[in-house]
């Protein structure tokens, strides 16, 4: 089993002549995913790091003589939606957003048709996925040797509302002799394509996958939706969660650090969002450093 | 960004929502031609970006355009929680027979906005939510299938609104619906949505929120409502270190190194990135160090931006020293921060090794990084350092500042200054 990606796993990056692109696209290839070609329009003919670039996806389709199974989309805020209604009308099911800044309407109509099409959407403003040792799609990790560095293979899952402390919490994992089974940047806006409570059924029918940790802030429901998903399916993987940005509560009505932070009403708070979480037998770590003992155990493996 | 209830109300009308006879007034002389062509009864409304305008005396009810025109005198010059109005809304008080609540919002779990909608009017609605539920309506409708009204009325009929009603509130509502997308909205409520005497309906009050993500393509509605782009309209206003903050960061556009928040401690924190400087402010506060700021770098920014960055957050009075302080870096380089916060101190005129209370970001280059700060004899430590322990280590340099050195405390493990090794 595996977790939205493989070794087999095609891929496209839309928007792949931009810097940022440029640069996730080497990463990516480095570390052994499959990046079948890149889409900018009016950039026909061009190569990325012998990547062909088209100017259209269904370009793109016709001339190399498949659908590619993900995307990742790197255009600029304007011309999201465009790129990833392209991409999920072309037939590819799985669209990792990169993009921050994007308006909340239009994070929901690509949502929606997403959904409408059967494809999945992670981000937007994410870093992508990442199977150590086995391919990534996205920034996530960084260069293939900073990658290898902090994400070794191993038994939990992460996902995380912060690309950063994405790599943070899998290095630590990674230090403590754990590692990692597959870390998941889920973004961090409002809305997003897909939440811990939507891909938990993902890491529960992943053999390798023994426990997962979640990294969460305020704003938003998605805290207590997981932990009426883990109390409702009485999820065999135990959960350890971190909560950053536990001073924001004095403040409501500010955003900080991502645009999904901003505290719309009381459940939306840190203090709310524990008490939730702890209900649901989730333990939540005060410390990053707290998170391998915590994850230890419960899997009843013995920390190195 | 938060919308004055004036302008709320000019964005329905846009939209084809009736309205109660008003109008906006900045002095009492306009307030009292207002009141004098409304003919009768008004309620004089403070215009402020804050809530308990009732309680504090922002409300009042006048008979005469003369006692219009002393009331609007009295609340132009009230504050309310530290809030000066802009001006005051001049409202006809018409006999209500009922009053409805409407509104929209965003169900970020679902994904789609949501009808809100109740025949309990007038009051906050998360009370009528709380204390009486089968008065509320609620349903979402899609953001890309045209057409949908009949959501609207699903949503009104669901509270046991029927007849003629149901056929006026179907129409405000969906129009609410459209707006709410159309103008970037978090945020669109009337209430109370007002039924007359006569059986129309009119909105009496009305909020609304616009996602500061929608701005870029609504200048439109924003020059129309003369909102200049300076106006953050945030939950508390810009302080002059943050709108400095915000230059620096727009100054350059290769990474960001901005978002600074003011805090009145005495610990400038240089910090990064998004979720990395949630979790180090919070470190720091819960290890009971007072931060003088948040901020945020990330996405690589020049040696220009971090060092000016560096340069106002060291130049707050009242700051002793600055942690430097992230979460592992991949696409922002080590070495590049390192060079902008020694470069900030020593223009400054200070000695870097003492300013620099700790430098902990681990990741990229991090070896040309960690060469660098060796060199200037700053204390730094690599990933192998948690970002508590590197807080502690900042908040416990600046508690014994004045006391004790604190190099004679015991040093961090893990690869940090002095063990560097040479390339």
């Amino acid at each position: 089993m595996s977790i939205l990606i493989d070794q087999n796993t095609t891929f496209i990056v839309q928007g792949i002549t931009g810097r940022e692109a440029v640069n996730l696209t080497r990463e990516c290839l480095d570390y052994g995913s499959r990046i079948i070609g890149g889409v900018t329009p009016g950039r026909k003919g061009r190569e990325v790091h012998g990547v062909p670039v088209y100017d259209s996806v269904a370009q793109l389709v016709e001339s190399v003589g498949m659908v590619p199974d993900g995307s990742v989309v790197t255009v600029p805020p304007t011309f999201t939606r465009d790129a990833v209604f392209e991409a999920i009308e072309a037939g590819v099911k799985l669209v990792v957003i990169v993009t921050e800044r994007i308006p909340r309407y239009d994070v929901a109509q690509m949502v929606e048709l997403a959904s409408l099409r059967g494809a999945r959407i992670i981000g937007p403003n994410c870093l992508g996925v990442i199977r150590p040792g086995v391919a990534k799609m996205g920034g996530i990790g960084g260069p293939a040797k900073d990658a290898a560095k902090a994400y070794q293979p191993g038994p939990v899952g992460v996902m995380s509302r912060s690309g950063g402390m994405t790599t943070e919490i899998s290095s630590t994992l990674t230090a403590a002799g754990l590692g990692v089974s597959t870390a998941i940047s889920i973004g961090g806006d409002a809305i997003i394509g897909s939440t811990y409570a939507e891909l938990m059924p993902l890491f529960e029918a992943d053999d390798q996958t023994e426990a997962i940790v979640i990294y969460s802030e305020p704003g938003g429901r998605m805290e207590a939706e997981l932990a009426r998903w883990v109390r409702e399916n009485k999820s065999r993987l135990p959960v350890v969660a971190f909560m950053a940005g536990r001073f924001m509560d004095e403040m409501p009505g500010m955003s900080f650090g991502h645009a999904g932070t901003i505290v719309e009403g009381k459940a939306d708070t840190a203090a709310e969002k524990i008490a939730r979480l702890h209900e649901a037998g989730i333990a939540v770590a005060e410390e990053i450093a707290e998170i391998p003992g915590l994850v230890a155990e419960r899997i009843g493996k013995v920390m190195a | 960004m938060r919308f004055f209830e004036f302008e709320s109300r000019r964005i329905l009308a846009r939209e084809g929502i009736p309205l109660s006879e008003h109008g906006f007034a900045t002095t009492p002389e306009e307030a009292r031609r207002i009141a004098g062509e409304i003919a009768g009864p008004v309620v004089i409304k403070s215009q402020v970006l804050t809530g308990g305008r009732m309680k504090a005396g922002g409300v009042r009810f006048a008979d005469t355009p003369q006692e219009a025109g002393a009331h609007a005198r009295d609340i132009l010059a009230l504050e309310i929680n530290g809030h000066m109005p802009r001006g005051v809304l001049v409202d006809a008080r018409a006999a209500i027979k009922q009053e409805y609540y409407a509104g929209v919002i965003y169900d970020g779990v679902r994904k789609l906005p949501t009808f809100v909608f109740s025949d309990m009017g007038g009051i906050d609605i998360e009370e009528v939510a709380a204390a009486h539920p089968d008065h509320i309506g609620r349903g979402h409708f899609s953001t890309i299938l045209p057409h949908m009204d009949f959501r609207a009325k699903d949503v009104v009929a669901a509270v046991g609104v029927t007849g003629s009603e149901l056929n006026r509130l179907t129409p405000i509502l969906a129009r609410l619906g459209q707006l709410f997308v159309k103008y970037d909205m978090t945020l669109a409520e009337i209430n109370p949505l007002a039924q007359l005497e006569d059986g129309t309906f009119v909105a009496v009050d009305a909020h609304m929120d616009m996602e500061n993500e929608g701005r870029p393509r609504q200048h439109e509605l924003l020059a129309e409502l003369g909102v200049g782009g300076e106006e953050t309209r945030e939950a508390r206003e810009p302080t002059e270190f943050e709108i400095k903050g915000e230059e620096i960061d727009a100054a350059d556009h290769r990474g960001v190194a901005g978002n600074v928040t003011e805090f009145e401690g005495n610990l400038g924190l240089v910090i990064g990135a998004g979720g990395g400087s949630l979790t180090l402010f919070d470190a720091v506060q819960a290890l009971g160090g007072k931060p003088a700021n948040y901020c945020e770098i990330g996405g690589n920014p020049s040696v220009s931006k971090a060092c000016n960055l560096t340069k106002l957050v060291l130049s707050k009075p009242g700051v002793d020293k600055i942690a430097v302080m992230m979460s592992i870096v991949s696409n922002t380089r080590v070495d590049i921060v390192a060079r902008g916060v020694i470069k900030a101190c020593v223009e400054l005129g200070h000695d870097p090794a003492e300013k620099i209370a700790i430098f902990r970001i681990p990741g990229a280059w991090e070896d040309e990084g960690f060469k660098l700060l060796e060199r200037y004899g700053v204390e730094y430590c690599d990933r192998s350092v948690s970002m508590h322990e590197a807080a502690r280590r900042a908040v416990e340099k600046v508690a014994s500042a004045d006391g004790r050195s604190a190099a004679d405390e015991p040093r961090l493990e893990g690869r940090t200054s002095g063990e560097v090794e040479e390339v």
